[in-house]
């Protein structure tokens, strides 16, 4: 079965070329069949892969599939080839799995859309993309697949590209991620070059990997600063974040799929994928798990005064992936891939619900202009509750598991230090206090439904409620592949990605948690301290979350006057929050306007005065000699005799000369 | 009864005269049909270099170009006199300072 890797992106690429050339002859009815069922084989095919390979031994879990020579130059090669192993298979399942559940909520939720068929092209395509971003067996077909839905989520985020908004939404991620492009391919550039330094020209994972140690840590320090950089880019952290709230002028699904569930979780991925790399440099790894923790608790801040519902989820984004970038710089791969999935299932869900809401609210995104949703649309406001739960780290739900697991992992781990904990704990507090600030002022509260909207308030078809319901069991039951073993669990999915990354992990963690896992089955004292620490931060972290949520629940609940008398009393930090820190108006001085001048510059200096100077100066010049010259030709016979003569006499004249003188 | 030789240097004396005449007379004339006879003339005087040059290398090429020169001159004169006379019936001149259609 492993041989078969290539079926997973074959289907999506089959979906998109059937969609994209055929659409309008097949029409809507067979597109809506061919979008989702393609991605459906996908995952059938990710399954059984995945069934095959855990029947192996872990020390066997890595497959590769060459399909064929793509780049050949001397002993260099690339490869069209796939990869299977726990890392990508996973990411596969989770990608394949996600996307499955959300284009089948789009047959409902585009319904009645214009570009109905263009939507599903482009959705197979993006899946397409990913796939071979995370099957990729080297640095090149991954580049691909990075560049590949970096386009998809332009052509998606400008879907509705009439609307003004939209187009530049979609130009704005396009361009922002293009900064982070050019830090990735520099960094491929430079890991290129320099192991070629040691006569091995190779981007294959695999080859890269295993002669990781015969670079300098400067030089990887360097490749891995320049692929973070990439990684700020796809995954929205700072600097490069800026374009994911815009990206939320695409259509929900798509949101979620592409900018909460799979693609910005890319970043991440890529790290996991090149921990070798990170492993050989500390530095790095620290500015990693700083800009993850800042990014976290920054744009947390930022939803705390977002009133579009998809604002507040967009910048929760955001922030979740802050934790992740997080787990991976404090070199808990596992941990970081493990909140990549759980966030993969709450966050899709949490879009997905936000969208039943709109679909209910006649597109309606302004959440104080909702409330008291709850009776009207009750699946759509159990799932959004399951998922709000989830991701405000409720005990028992998967966003607890994972989220802890980071936590832990920032606060224990030798990259670790009590500030990263503390700040992630107290991004989790506002965490859960948003997500339910969004809850309670959408489901609860009084009515501020406009009365045009709120007659026909319904709850969503069938076709949109079913992916509801599937992800919200996921969002429930998905933590329990990875129950710590403080709490008697077996943490699966750290032993399952341990052939990739564990062999990397910093072991004063992992030594402690086996110690305690030790300690617990022998009932003994020995590892007894770190267990009851690491309880005790648990208890903490949840404690934290029930303060967020209490508050909430005291602002938007018990009190709904409370947060604008909050708002009047701040009115400078209410302001500098709500605008979102004025990152994009510093940003628009900073670089936008400055390059603009320099465009302007270089268009009025360069391009106009000497690009166009020089060529059209040529023209004229050629233009006057040849009005000069053309004089010559008078028609008279005679005066072309005469030259002719004249030229004779010179000859002769020469020959004369030269007779004499030689 | 032997005639005194001439010596080669003067036949081609008197072709280069001849041969100055025509150009300057080619190059001055307006009446295209003077024009053409100071082209003949020209002509005639690389005839008259040919042959002195054939005889005094007692070479026979010489003379052979003296006979294609001539055959050309004759073609020339009687193509050429033909465009004059259509020349002339269009524009009612054979004035060649006139004829200066095909300029700038």
């Amino acid at each position: 079965m492993l041989e078969y890797v290539w079926l997973i992106p074959l289907f999506p690429a089959i979906g998109f070329t059937l969609n994209g050339l055929f659409g309008r002859r097949l029409g809507r009815k067979a597109v809506s069949w061919v979008g989702p069922s393609a991605i459906g084989l996908a995952f059938l095919t990710s399954i059984l892969i995945f069934l095959e390979l855990i029947r192996r031994p872990p020390s066997e879990r890595l497959f590769e599939k060459v399909l064929f020579d793509w780049v050949v130059s001397g002993s260099f090669q690339t490869v069209i080839g796939y990869q299977i192993d726990p890392l990508s298979i996973l990411m596969a399942l989770v990608v394949t799995g996600v996307s499955f559940f959300i284009h089948i909520y789009s047959v409902g939720y585009m319904h009645d859309d214009s570009g109905y068929i263009r939507y599903f092209a482009y959705l197979n395509l993006f899946v397409f993309m990913m796939l071979n971003l995370i099957l990729a067996n080297n640095f090149l077909l991954m580049f691909v697949g990075w560049e590949g839905v970096g386009l998809c989520s332009y052509l998606l985020i400008g879907f509705w590209f009439e609307k003004d908004s939209a187009s530049n939404a979609g130009k704005k991620a396009f361009v922002v991620n293009r900064v982070g492009d050019f830090g990735f391919i520099l960094g491929m550039f430079l890991l290129f070059t320099s192991l070629g330094k040691h006569g091995i020209w190779t981007l294959d994972f695999t080859e890269v990997f295993s002669n990781a140690a015969k670079l300098d840590s400067t030089t990887v320090t360097a490749i891995t600063i320049l692929f973070f950089v990439g990684a700020c880019g796809k995954s929205a952290q700072i600097p490069l974040y800026v374009w994911l709230p815009d990206a939320m002028e695409g259509p929900t699904p798509v949101s979620s799929l592409i900018h909460a569930a799979t693609m910005v979780t890319a970043g991440v991925y890529m790290v996991a994928r090149c921990n070798v790399l990170y492993s050989m440099a500390p530095l790095s790894m620290a500015i990693i798990a700083i800009v993850g923790v800042v990014t976290a608790i920054y744009t947390a801040s930022i939803g705390f005064c977002q009133n579009d519902i998809k604002k507040v989820l967009a910048y929760s984004t955001i922030s979740q992936l802050g934790y992740m970038f997080l787990g991976v710089g404090v070199g808990a791969y596992s941990a970081g891939i493990f909140h990549l999935m759980t966030h993969a299932f709450f966050k899709g869900l949490l879009f997905l619900g936000a969208g039943s809401v709109m679909h209910a609210m006649s597109g309606e995104l302004d959440m104080r202009k909702m409330g008291a949703l709850r009776k009207k649309i009750p699946i759509t406001f159990w799932t959004f509750f399951i998922a709000t739960l989830a991701i405000a780290g409720v005990p028992g739900l998967s966003g607890f598991f994972s989220k802890d697991e980071i936590l832990w992992q920032a606060f224990s781990s030798s990259h670790g230090h009590f500030l990263l904990w503390l700040v992630a704990a107290v991004a989790a507090g506002m965490t859960a206090f948003y997500m339910f600030r969004a809850l309670f002022m959408t489901f609860f509260g009084e009515s501020r439904v406009d009365p045009h909207v709120a007659h026909h308030i319904h709850e969503s078809p069938r076709m949109m409620t079913v992916p509801l319901m599937i992800l919200a069991i996921l969002s429930i039951i998905g933590g329990y592949v990875g129950v710590p073993h403080v709490l008697g669990g077996a943490n699966h999915i750290h032993e399952f990605l341990a052939p990739v990354v564990g062999g990397a992990e910093p072991s004063k963690a992992h030594a402690g948690i086996s110690l305690i896992a030790q300690a617990w089955a022998s009932g003994g004292e020995t590892g007894g301290h770190s267990a009851i620490l690491e309880l005790l931060m648990m208890a903490l972290s949840v404690a934290i979350a029930l303060i967020g949520i209490g508050i909430a629940y005291l602002f938007y609940i018990k009190n709904p006057a409370l947060p604008k008398l909050l708002a009047e009393r701040q009115k400078g930090l209410y302001q500098l929050v709500f605008h979102k820190y004025y990152v994009d108006e510093l940003y628009e001085i900073l670089f936008i306007n400055s390059l603009k001048r320099l465009g302007t510059g270089l268009w009025r200096g360069f391009d106009e005065l000497i690009i166009d100077g020089t060529v059209n100066g040529i023209a004229y010049l050629i233009g006057w000699l040849s009005g000069v010259m053309r004089r010559m030709q008078t028609g008279l016979v005679q005066n072309y005799a005469f030259s002719m003569v004249i030229g004779g006499l010179i000859l002769v004249i020469y020959y004369l000369l030269r007779a004499i003188f030689y | 009864m032997t005639i005194p030789s001439v010596p080669p240097a003067l036949y081609l004396v008197l072709s280069a005269i001849l041969f100055t005449i025509g150009v300057v007379g080619a190059l001055t004339r307006r009446n295209a049909i003077v024009v053409f006879m100071c082209i003949e003339l020209m002509l005639n005087s690389v005839n008259l270099t040919f042959i002195t040059l054939s005889r005094f290398l007692q070479s026979i090429e010489g003379v052979l170009f003296a006979f294609f020169v001539m055959a050309v001159a004759a073609a020339e004169a009687a193509v050429g006199l033909a465009i004059f006379v259509m020349i002339y019936r269009s524009r009612e001149t054979i004035n060649v300072d006139e004829i200066n259609l095909l300029k700038w």
